[in-house]
């Protein structure tokens, strides 16, 4: 595929705000997780909460799309010079030449949780939601775009992925098309999820969630820790001789296999990683990092472990993030891609936070120390429920 | 923009009332209703007790993605797949939603992973043998414009072929207090980027889409995938243009080419 340069990124997670705070975390080892404490009966287990949210209403402009899930995306769009990279973009191009794909799992659901849990009677003795949350946008898939759609001013296609875990990885390639098709010029992607009932007790009925804090790849790993996050990057057709970070490469597949399991020999995993490996024209040996899935379920891990070592040389350099963030579900795909762009950009090559055994399915390329080195690519693995999954490669201009 | 173009190689359709898309163009022509409707999709993809379990969501979706298949003559593991819906399965948030206010350590793990938003298109790589990408996408009431175009851009980008699905269920208990959106209503095209059926061809512009007024547009109109109806009356009468809701002040003009 024709390079896309990445004119600008960010990431909000249990980390704090913007790069500069994912960086120090996982520089310094300082995971983000913490004892439940969301909800008026909380499971017990550890989150990836973000801070704040609660005392950080929309502007009165947007108050319409006021929900835990839009706050964090206001918020997380606030960062790193985002909203100044957008109007360049849109100076530039012009506001319906720009994209607007962003990915999500649940979207506002906890506003529709809460509406259920707060119900009332209305004037007929019917129940209803609140009068504060009988706003239908909220309460929708694409309560997440059509935020950002206003929130922006973009006017460019405006879609919600939404496949589960690989939601906003996959808003990369869905925007790497349109802009290859010729239908815009740039595109703003990214992905938000919020802790709500759902996936906590959710993934809870899965028996999939840990009592401790996530511990991937571990041989005693027992479960996953669930996190929110936001994060965005701004895509733009490559120019000649540009020497910034890039989207090289995307990969898509489906497992064909299970709706909450997933393949067993990693089947589904492997293609989307040889696809993306083909799309970027590069080999498995060229790849520095790669920020693995790695939710830390006994599933998950030991399949995407064998599938990395069938097709990576032992000298990759491969973890799991999630012991920092918890597994932020939807937002994954891009708080992951914005990792795998950091060790790019600074030479941070993160291990995996709390694990201390390797399991035996562990290659030698599943690393729990951080490292250091100058790498010419990264790469970023995000599989969901359904067997939905996605890998993206990532280098810089001057490396082509 | 350059203008974005597909043969539509395979139809697939069911709503309350028209099970298939000969049904529903005899209906458009004619005004008549088959006499012996089933009540509900009953897609062969899924054994028994599979279809049982399915919510409607799933069997609306891969009744009108095997339909469409079957009439492109192309085998469903061959496709990439687009599925899109305003709100996935209603019925299953309202279950999640009421059990959690109720008793949330009680939530079933099965209505769990079915309340993904791309259940869907889950059920349908795994009964179609499939391993080439699906998504699921939301745009509100652009959803089937945004789906149609992402299916486009596979075709100008990726894929020779791709499936296309668009559905939406009805809306029921407290969230039915909110959303609306009635019946069961799904639509599903195989487009290609050569062979033969209509070409279809595609680009944006700055303008409201007029509500359809044809009859697949009035008889399924209370669904939230209403605005795709427009293409599907345009499709049954052999209309050369159609305009599609694409978000706000947007829509999506299609030219058709019935050949």
């Amino acid at each position: 595929m024709p390079p896309l340069a990445i004119r600008a990124f960010s990431a909000t997670t249990a980390l704090g705000r913007g790069v500069g705070a994912q960086a120090a975390a996982l520089e310094a080892r300082r995971g983000g997780l913490r004892r439940n404490d969301f909800g008026p009966a909380p499971l017990e287990t550890w989150i990836g909460r973000v801070d704040g949210l609660e005392d950080a209403p929309l502007p009165d402009a947007l108050a319409g799309w006021d929900c835990r899930n839009n706050r964090l995306a206001w918020l997380a769009l606030q960062q790193d010079g985002l909203p100044a990279a957008v109007e360049a973009l849109v100076a530039r191009h012009g506001a319906d030449r720009i994209a607007l794909v962003v990915g999500t799992s649940t979207s506002s659901i906890g506003a529709s949780e809460e509406g259920y849990a707060r119900a009332q009677v209305d004037a007929r003795g019917q129940p209803c939601f609140p009068p504060e949350l009988q706003r239908p946008i909220v309460h929708t898939p694409h309560s997440l775009g059509d935020f950002l759609q206003h929130a922006t001013g973009l006017r460019g296609p405006c879609v919600t992925v939404a496949t589960a875990c690989s939601s906003s990885a996959k808003v990369f390639a869905q925007a790497a098309r349109l802009i290859g098709a010729g239908v815009v010029d740039a595109a703003l992607v990214g992905g938000v999820d919020t802790l709500c009932g759902s996936v906590l007790f959710g993934f809870n009925a899965l028996g999939l969630v840990s009592p401790e804090p996530c511990r991937p790849f571990d041989l005693a790993r027992n479960g996953l820790s669930l996190g929110e996050a936001g994060g965005f990057a701004l895509l733009e057709r490559a120019d000649e001789g540009d020497a910034g970070l890039q989207l090289r490469g995307y990969g898509e597949s489906s497992d064909a296999h299970h709706m909450s399991a997933p393949h067993p020999e990693g089947l589904g995993a492997s293609l989307a990683m040889r696809d993306a490996l083909a799309r970027a024209g590069i080999e498995a040996a060229q790849v520095g990092y790669l920020n693995l899935h790695g939710t830390s379920t006994p599933a998950n891990d030991a399949i995407e472990a064998r599938a990395v070592a069938g097709l990576f040389p032992d000298s990759l350099h491969a973890g799991s993030s999630k012991g920092w963030t918890g597994h932020t579900l939807g937002a994954a795909g891009i708080v992951e891609s914005v990792f795998a762009l950091i060790a790019l950009r600074d030479g941070l090559l993160p291990g995996t936070l709390n694990s201390t055994t390797p399991d035996p399915d562990c290659g030698p390329q599943i690393r729990f120390d951080n490292a250091r080195g100058d790498i010419a690519y990264a790469m970023n693995n995000s599989f969901g429920f359904g067997g939905n999954n996605c890998s993206l490669v990532f280098g810089r201009g001057a490396a082509a | 923009m350059s203008a974005l173009s597909a043969r539509i190689a395979g139809i697939g359709w069911w709503s309350d009332g028209l099970p298939d898309w000969a049904a529903a163009r005899a209906f458009a022509s004619t005004g008549a209703l088959p006499a012996d409707a089933p009540a509900k999709p009953a897609p062969t993809l899924l054994a028994p007790n599979e279809r049982r379990r399915a919510p409607p969501s799933v069997l609306v979706a891969l009744e009108v993605a095997l339909a469409a298949c079957g009439d492109a003559g192309i085998a469903p593991d061959a496709l990439p797949s687009v599925f899109t819906s305003t709100h996935g399965d209603l019925g299953i948030t309202d279950y999640m939603c009421a059990t959690l206010a109720a008793a949330p350590a009680e939530v079933s793990p099965t209505k769990f992973h079915n309340s993904v938003h791309n259940a869907a298109a889950g059920y349908w790589t795994i009964g179609a043998g499939c391993m080439r990408t699906a998504t699921a996408i939301s745009a509100h009431r652009a959803s089937f414009a945004e789906g149609l175009v992402e299916a486009m851009v596979q075709l100008a980008t990726d894929a020779d072929a791709v499936l296309l699905v668009g559905y939406d269920t009805c809306a029921s208990g407290l969230l039915g207090t909110v959303t609306r959106s009635e019946g069961l209503l799904g639509a599903a095209l195989v487009l290609t980027r050569e062979g033969g059926g209509p070409r279809l061809s595609a680009r944006f512009d700055d303008d409201e889409a007029a509500a359809g007024s044809g009859p697949l547009a009035a008889h399924a109109q209370g669904n939230a995938m209403a605005p795709m109806l427009p293409l599907f009356d345009a499709l049954a009468a052999g209309a050369a243009a159609v305009a599609l809701h694409a978000g706000p002040g947007r829509r999506l003009l299609l030219d058709i080419d019935h050949g």
